[in-house]
């Protein structure tokens, strides 16, 4: 298997506020990895300085973003643009403002294409008729003459989808993309990115605060809390063998492990993700952790605990772990 | 649509009759017509033919429907100062009046448009400032005062202009940039908003995740959204500057609506008055009328409703 | 208030304040009298330039008249003018405004209306035909204005009353048994109050402006008053030899104003309000 995305060391900062710190991952090639965590603790974030897409007045550094072996850390704004929609292709949080309100579906989901493709506005349109019928949209030609707004929101999901599929790209990053959208409109959208991951070979990086999905659909799963990974591991193992406390808790938040249902969100952990400022070192999880010590106010070590399973905690050192 | 359109058209009418009514207790504020009409030094005789002659001896609200009756059917009465048929004076002036109105527009949006998004791209950066201090100066800036100044300095001083009257488009040159001056603070700013909106929503983000050029992103998906409103509000602003019109053309004696209804004023001459704030008014209310028209075909939300 | 620390806010109110001493103490301090002709002083050039001359400052007007004095003198009278229009516009525009935002349904429908109809009227022309079918004087002027320049009182302050109107406390007060009047004098009216102030000085610098065209055209302040408009129009047959005639009075019409403008922007974006125009 080879990493199609390799992050290492990510951190990024608005102002002296640090949203993501030290933050490393891999996503295979056709495999989904599920990036978890509280609303706020930076998986949007990520996601978005994965892409170069952050806001103005934010700072990104990092050891490196190996895109397909290739450093993307170092590409120029025009690289990094033939790059995204193409390549490497996102879907969002809110499919409800996501597409332009002034613009058709067809003229939106055909200009991807011809942005970074020769083709034809016909091709492009049959090649957009064939992707909304893959993802499930009845009335495919008709829709395309359609705006936004008269489409629903799991409707214009499911354009998304498609639109981001448009170039057959090797990477699909999803930001929450079922938060929005009601129970059943949800599973069926996981359904088919688990499908089209099949049929395209598609690396997917899925985020989401929902644990149940996570169960569901992921291979990998990186849990997040205050900007940092602070446990990665294949999903089997890491359910199994939770090691960081923060994931013991969010197992132990839902009922029956292993009968996770989806919908049930995160939170149920007494007290809030703190806001990381310059300066703040030691664990960030220490105010809420039942097993904090005199030891978590010091820089933490990462562990193997277990083949590709790495956690940021001090208690495998206090238990007798090797470094 | 049709529907909205009709509701809007009936306001938009009564809003007229409105109008006529104010317009019409306007002139009477001065109290006796007659007197007025009949000039210092004249005996109460004349008063007398004059009040009959006019018709105003006749109860207020007879006066007021004879009047709106012809008004409604373009017949505003004759003017006491020009002997002639109101409807004729601004039919005449009219063009003059749409000419300025229409270039100082065009002056207006070529000017505005450009500095608001040039503000929008560089929010927060001492280009923004440098714009919105021009905004502010703009906005503070007396147009007749303005006007004066391009008079010393383009007409005198550099020869380059006519100083006044209407005699070719030379002439017009001067009040349009003034009058566009007028209208640049407030569509420079809404362009400015309307752009940093578009800039920071979500399906702009959507178009940088596709990879779409700078100028792509700029000028194809957050101008359309931006200039929705701010091609609406354009016509808005073309009925305020033919209401502002009055100042810049008695400034630059330009011989249009304005000046008449200056001239007309200072003589006195009431049913010129009454018709020019009329005839303004409607104009303003059907360009409002176009506005909301404009907004709902332009913005695909509003077409299907 | 978070920003109204900012450079713009702070000159602007530095700008109004030297004005309103100005006004209000200036008059008496240049040792000349704004209406005392001097036929044989006309004309005289401010003393930076030359023939200028060190008995008045900012030179003599056409009549003699010591031109500092005047644009004093004029101050004051651009400062009552704005003040009082205010006052008056203020009152029937936050009326009409509470009203309909307070009650909605028909009332605001009607508020509504009466709204779009000012809106629809040209406020130059119809305050000029005010002011010279009835005859020209400064209460005049003040009135017509103050009839005239409400709407934007009257948008705000329905805006922000609808929005305070479904909030708990206002609730809370209905619950309790105050009538009507009582909520909109003590709930809404001082919490809509910082955005009426922003309009205020927002207003001011549009009346202002507005009463020196109208003395321009003739129509406004009646002469020998030295309203500023009024100094520019006297001023306009000798500008092409005498440019400062006009650019005297032109210069503290355009400050003043500016200066209001920008107390209103930085009031603007310290309380969030949304003037729409
Ligand atoms: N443009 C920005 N400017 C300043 N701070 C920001 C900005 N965007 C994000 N942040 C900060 O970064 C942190 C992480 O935000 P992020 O959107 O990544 O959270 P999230 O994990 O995606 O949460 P959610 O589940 O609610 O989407 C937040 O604390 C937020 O305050
Ligand atoms: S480092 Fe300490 S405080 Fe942090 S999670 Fe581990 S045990 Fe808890
Ligand atoms: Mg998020």
């Amino acid at each position: 298997m080879t990493a199609i995305l390799d992050v290492q060391n990510l951190a990024v900062r608005f102002g002296p506020t640090l949203a993501v710190r030290n933050a490393s991952f891999t996503v295979q090639k056709g495999e989904t990895h599920c990036i978890v965590g509280e609303s706020g603790c930076g998986k949007s974030v990520t996601a978005l300085a994965i892409m170069n897409l952050l806001a103005r007045n934010a700072r990104r550094d990092a050891k490196s973003i190996a895109f397909a072996g290739q450093d993307i850390l170092a590409y120029s704004d025009r690289q990094m643009e033939d790059v995204r929609g193409n390549r490497m292709a996102m879907i969002f949080q809110e499919p409800m403002t996501s597409l332009n309100p002034s613009y058709t579906i067809g003229s939106q989901m055909t200009e991807v294409l011809r942005r970074h493709h020769n083709t034809t506005r016909d091709l492009a349109e049959q090649r957009a008729i064939g992707l909304m019928q893959r993802v499930g949209i009845t009335a495919p030609q008709m829709r395309l003459g359609q705006y936004p707004h008269q489409l629903s929101g799991g409707l214009r999901q499911r354009v998304m989808i498609a639109m981001a599929l448009m170039c057959d790209p090797e990477l699909l990053i999803a930001d929450e993309p079922t938060t929005a959208l009601d129970v059943t409109v949800q599973a069926q959208i996981l359904r088919l990115l688990a499908e089209l991951k099949q049929e395209l070979g598609l690396g997917i990086l899925l985020i989401t605060h929902d644990l149940g999905i996570v169960a569901r659909v992921a291979d990998h799963v990186s849990v997040m809390y205050a900007g940092e990974v602070i446990e990665t591991g294949r999903t089997a193992d890491l359910f199994a063998n939770p090691s960081h406390p923060y994931t013991r808790g969010l197992i132990d938040c839902v009922p029956v492990p292993g009968k996770i249902k989806p919908g049930e969100a995160l939170g149920s952990i007494p007290g809030t993700v703190p806001v990381m400022k310059d300066g703040f070192s030691g664990c960030a999880f220490r105010f809420r952790c039942p097993q904090a010590s005199e030891i978590c106010t010091q820089a933490v070590p990462r562990h193997e605990v277990g083949p590709n399973h790495l956690v940021q905690c001090h208690l495998p050192s206090r238990q007798g772990g090797a470094q | 649509m049709t529907r909205f359109i009709f509701r809007r058209a009936l306001l938009a009418l009564s809003v007229v009759m409105t109008v006529m009514a104010l317009a019409f207790v306007l002139t009477r504020l001065s109290g006796d017509l007659a007197i007025s009409i009949a000039g210092p030094g004249s005996t109460q005789a004349d008063v007398e033919v004059i009040r009959k002659a006019y018709g105003l001896d006749r109860p207020v609200l007879v006066q007021f429907f004879d009047w709106t009756r012809l008004a409604l059917t373009g017949d505003f009465g004759n003017s006491f100062f020009f002997k002639d048929k109101v409807s004729n004076l601004i039919g005449q002036r009219m063009p003059v009046t749409f000419t300025l109105g229409f270039t100082g527009l065009a002056v207006a949006l070529v000017i505005s448009l450009p500095l608001g998004i040039l503000a929008a791209l560089n929010e927060n950066t001492w280009i923004d400032r440098l714009v919105s201090l021009l905004v502010m100066v703009g906005q503070a800036m007396p147009s007749f005062w303005l006007g004066l100044i391009l008079m010393i300095v383009f007409g005198l001083q550099l020869g380059w202009l006519p100083i006044s009257g209407t005699g070719s488009w030379q002439h017009f040159v001067m009040p349009a940039i003034v009058l566009a001056f007028t209208a640049v603070p407030a569509l420079t700013r809404l362009m400015r908003s309307g752009m940093i909106e578009a800039l920071g929503s979500d399906y702009i983000r959507t178009a940088r995740a596709k990879g779409l050029s700078r100028s792509s992103i700029i000028f194809k998906h957050a101008l359309r959204n931006a200039a929705i409103p701010v091609v609406s509000i354009a016509a808005v602003q073309l009925g305020f500057m033919l209401g502002g019109s009055i100042v810049i053309e008695t400034v630059f004696a330009l011989h249009g609506v304005g000046y008449l209804a200056w001239e007309s004023i200072s003589k006195n001459d009431f049913p010129v008055v009454q018709a020019v704030v009329l005839v303004l008014a409607s104009i303003y209310i059907g360009l409002t009328l176009v506005s909301d028209i404009l907004n709902a075909l332009l913005d695909p939300r509003l077409r299907g409703a | 208030m978070p920003r109204l620390k900012e450079l713009g806010f702070v000159i602007g109110l530095v700008i109004v304040g030297v004005v309103f001493v100005a006004a209000v103490i200036g008059p008496w301090l240049t040792g000349h009298d704004a209406f005392a002709q001097n036929l044989n002083a006309r004309l005289i050039p401010p003393f930076w330039m030359e023939g200028g001359s060190s008995q008045h400052w900012l030179g003599t007007d056409q009549l003699g008249r010591d031109y500092l004095t005047r644009l004093l003198y004029g101050a004051r009278i651009s400062l009552f003018i704005g003040i009082l229009t205010v006052i008056t516009s203020g009152i029937i525009g936050t009326t009409l405004g509470v009203l309909g935002g307070f009650y909605g349904g028909r009332i605001d429908d009607a508020v509504l209306f009466v709204i779009t109809c000012r809106l629809s009227i040209p406020v130059v022309l119809v305050a000029l035909a005010v002011v010279g079918l009835v005859g020209s004087s400064l209460t005049l002027v003040v009135t017509t204005l103050g009839l005239l320049l409400w709407d934007r009182f009257a948008v705000v302050a329905r805006a922000t009353t609808m929005q305070i109107r479904s909030l708990d406390y206002v609730n809370a007060a209905w619950c309790s048994g105050c009538s009507p009047l009582d909520i909109m004098r003590h709930e809404i009216l001082p919490n809509i109050s910082s955005h009426l102030m922003v309009v205020c000085t927002l207003e001011i610098a549009l009346a202002i402006l507005l009463e020196a065209s109208l003395s321009f055209l003739g129509l406004g302040v009646p002469p020998p008053l030295p309203s500023w408009g009024l100094m520019i129009a006297e001023g306009k047959d000798y500008m092409f030899f005498s440019a400062w005639v006009i650019m005297i009075p032109g210069i503290a019409l355009f400050t003043l104003v500016l200066g209001m403008n920008m107390v209103g922007d930085g009031l603007r974006r310290a309380f969030g309000t949304q003037v729409i125009k």
